[in-house]
């Protein structure tokens, strides 16, 4: 009898293309992903070598991270930004690769529409030019972040020379307790994990609490795998997974043959992971983050730590140069400290049930008269069902902005950025140091907790909000 | 690709943990579309005051930093963005080889698409990297390194020396420069023949 495999075991069994003598193994890659800011280098290599693009049918580009989220009727204004979303809509048009450009209604940040359109499927090898690629391992897929000149290779090529990772089993028993969401459970484990806990490894999410998560929520929690370090996160596909990818576009025709060979995916019973940690759901409570990187979190009923609280001379110098920069002391309760911004949006959070969850937070309330809020859906399909369940009005009579889908303020490379020391609740992924913006201040919290903060002007645990 | 055999410079001390890749290129520089040129923009924010004139206190900035070519920082360096720009910077800026205790993945493998090695040492020894580079300084001079790939070794001129380990095969490419890329393309038979073999699938439409 073949010995019990992993998910990872499985997928990666099945990609291996060969391992030349003294090399890498080369991996299959099912998927490439593209947006605009790493594939202008990688397809200009291609072109001065004289390579194409191995299979334009299997990959997929949209603009996102540039794009302005204002009025897209209007052209953009930043002519470096222009050039660069110029950039990969021709090089779509040169080597035949599919664009969701600017003006197409399902253009989006590449993280949300790869799963929108059954672009992402379970089993397959997923890669892009961007670290949050890990959130197509929601769906059961081994999906992460390459550089630049990997980009090529995948390219030219088709796939990746790589080591095999090691395998990490997240466990996380229990339910969540009501008002903590998918992105409090993250930010909790990466808190535990630290932010190069996971260096080395692929986590596979597992436990009754993770299959109690809609698929929405599974991609909130393995997004953020990247931020504990890991190279991918992953869940493996069930019954959620089959529901949502039932009928979209790129779904396979024979879907129930397709089913019955995911259904093959999970980890067999004994399978060993090279490492396992236990958590229990019902210890997570709302989160915030005080610091400058995603592990410096804490509960929203605490209060900001003292840096010569930690142990470790790291630890301690890095929490006193993230409080200086957040302009915080220690001993500070998080729900005393005041916003500036909010922004809702981002591949972590900009889904339709991200945007429901905080809406249910504002309706029938405004927002505080410090704060300047936004709404940035992530891809044009989330926009359009949330107008016609009215979010929209909803977030624009309490005083949010309604924006266009794209990546927006989560990293600040359009026009949405903070000013310096503006502060910032923000359901984004990153809280480093200008981030969204030089001097800018971020907080990662939850829809629903961003949403609450919009409205009464500094945190609050949403778990007492009372909803009208 | 640019090759690496050995190397022989001064090294610059970035005390700092967790340093990730927003601070090594800002995103204000991501939309060049260019591989080059990124120097100039390394570390930006840390680098430079509001009014563009260097900050004085940065750690690359100080006269014991000048014309350093090896960088020295702590856990978890390039942690974050995927995005090879940092490495581009760091090259075009000068650097050849950073040594930390530890690297975040992706920025470990780009480094070596870009003729600059990751080397990692323990905590320990990386410590008391830190305190010859703060005696050199505080003798008024510079502290040198030199880092030989073909011995996979790393010393000093005052005693130090420490092996470290590399991935052969990315070794191999370094030492000789090759593209990887057409190191893989002979094996396009067997590309063909695992597609052969699992069907591809409908690209849908």
């Amino acid at each position: 009898m073949p010995a019990p495999r992993t998910l990872l075991d499985k997928i990666w069994d099945d990609h291996v293309v060969c391992t030349p003598p003294g090399e890498l193994p080369l991996l299959y890659i099912d998927r490439p992903l593209g947006h605009e800011v790493p594939s202008p280098q990688a397809v200009e290599g291609l072109r001065l070598a004289g390579r194409r693009v191995r299979r334009p049918e299997a990959t997929f580009a949209t603009p996102d991270h540039n794009v302005p989220t204002s009025d897209r009727r209007l052209p953009i204004a930043d002519p470096v930004s222009k050039q660069q979303i110029d950039t990969l809509r021709a090089n779509c048009r040169e080597f035949g690769v599919r664009l969701y450009d600017l003006g197409d209604a399902d253009q989006g940040i590449v993280h949300v529409i790869g799963p929108e359109l059954g672009i992402t499927q379970p089993g397959m090898t997923i890669v892009c030019g961007d670290s949050h690629t890990a959130t197509h391992g929601a769906l059961g897929a081994l999906a992460f972040g390459i550089g630049t000149s990997e980009v090529e290779h995948v390219l030219a090529t088709q796939t990746l020379r790589q080591a095999k990772p090691k395998s990490l089993e997240m466990r996380v028993d229990g339910e969540l307790r009501l008002g903590v969401t998918a992105k409090d459970l993250v930010l909790y484990l990466i808190g535990r994990l630290s932010t190069e806990g996971g260096t080395g490894h692929v986590i596979e999410y597992t436990g009754a609490c993770i299959r109690g998560l809609g698929m929405e929520q599974r991609m909130t929690v393995c997004n953020m795998s990247i931020e504990a370090g890991a190279r991918a996160g992953m869940i493996a596909p069930d019954a959620v997974t089959f529901d949502y990818l039932r009928g979209r576009d790129f779904a396979p025709r024979d879907f129930d043959r397709a089913v019955a060979a995911w259904e093959r995916l999970p980890s067999d019973p004994g399978a060993a992971y090279d490492r396992v940690q236990v958590f229990a759901a019902a210890d997570v409570v709302p989160q915030v983050t005080w610091g400058t990187n995603p592990a410096q979190v804490t509960g929203v009923d605490a209060v900001v730590p003292d840096p010569a609280s930690f142990a470790d001379p790291n630890d301690r110098s890095s929490a006193e140069r993230a409080l200086e920069y957040m302009g915080l002391r220690g001993g500070t309760r998080i729900v005393d400290i005041p916003l500036d911004r909010v922004f809702i949006g981002s591949c972590t959070n900009s889904r339709i049930e991200d945007l429901r969850a905080a809406a249910r937070v504002v309706q029938g309330r405004t927002v505080a008269s410090t704060v300047r809020a936004m709404v940035v859906p992530g891809s044009g399909r989330v926009k359009r069902q949330a107008e016609e369940e009215g979010l929209d009005r909803v977030f624009r009579e309490a005083g949010f902005d309604w924006r266009e889908a794209g990546c927006s303020m989560c990293l600040g490379m359009n026009p949405d950025t903070l000013a310096p020391g503006e502060r910032c609740a923000s359901t984004s992924n990153r809280n480093f140091e200008g981030r969204q913006g030089k001097g800018g201040r971020t907080h990662l919290v939850s829809p629903a907790m961003a949403a609450a903060a919009a409205v009464t002007g500094h945190f609050v645990d949403i778990r007492g909000w009372e909803y009208r | 690709m640019q090759s690496f055999t050995t190397h022989s410079g001064i090294v610059a001390a970035l005390d700092r943990a967790n340093v990730d890749t927003d601070q090594i290129i800002p995103k204000q520089f991501l939309k060049r579309i260019e591989r080059t040129g990124f120097g100039q923009f390394l570390f930006f924010d840390w680098r430079f005051r509001a009014d563009g004139t260097p900050e004085p206190a940065f750690e690359l900035n100080r006269p014991e930093a000048a014309g350093a070519s090896i960088l020295l920082a702590r856990r978890n360096f390039g942690c974050g963005s995927s995005r090879e720009h940092a490495p581009w910077a760091l090259a075009d800026y000068g650097f050849r080889a950073v040594i930390a205790p530890t690297f975040a993945d992706i920025f470990f493998n780009n480094c070596f698409q870009n003729g600059m090695v990751p080397i990692r040492l323990d905590e320990a020894d990386v410590d008391e990297l830190f305190r010859r580079v703060a005696a050199a300084t505080a003798a008024g001079g510079q502290y040198r390194m030199h880092v030989d790939l073909r011995e996979c070794r790393v010393a000093d001129d005052a005693g130090f020396a420490r092996p470290f380990t590399v991935d052969a095969f990315r070794r191999q490419c370094l030492l000789e420069g090759l593209d990887d890329i057409g190191l893989s393309l002979r094996h396009a038979d067997q590309i063909t023949a695992w597609e052969a073999a699992h069907g591809v699938p409908a690209a849908a439409g």
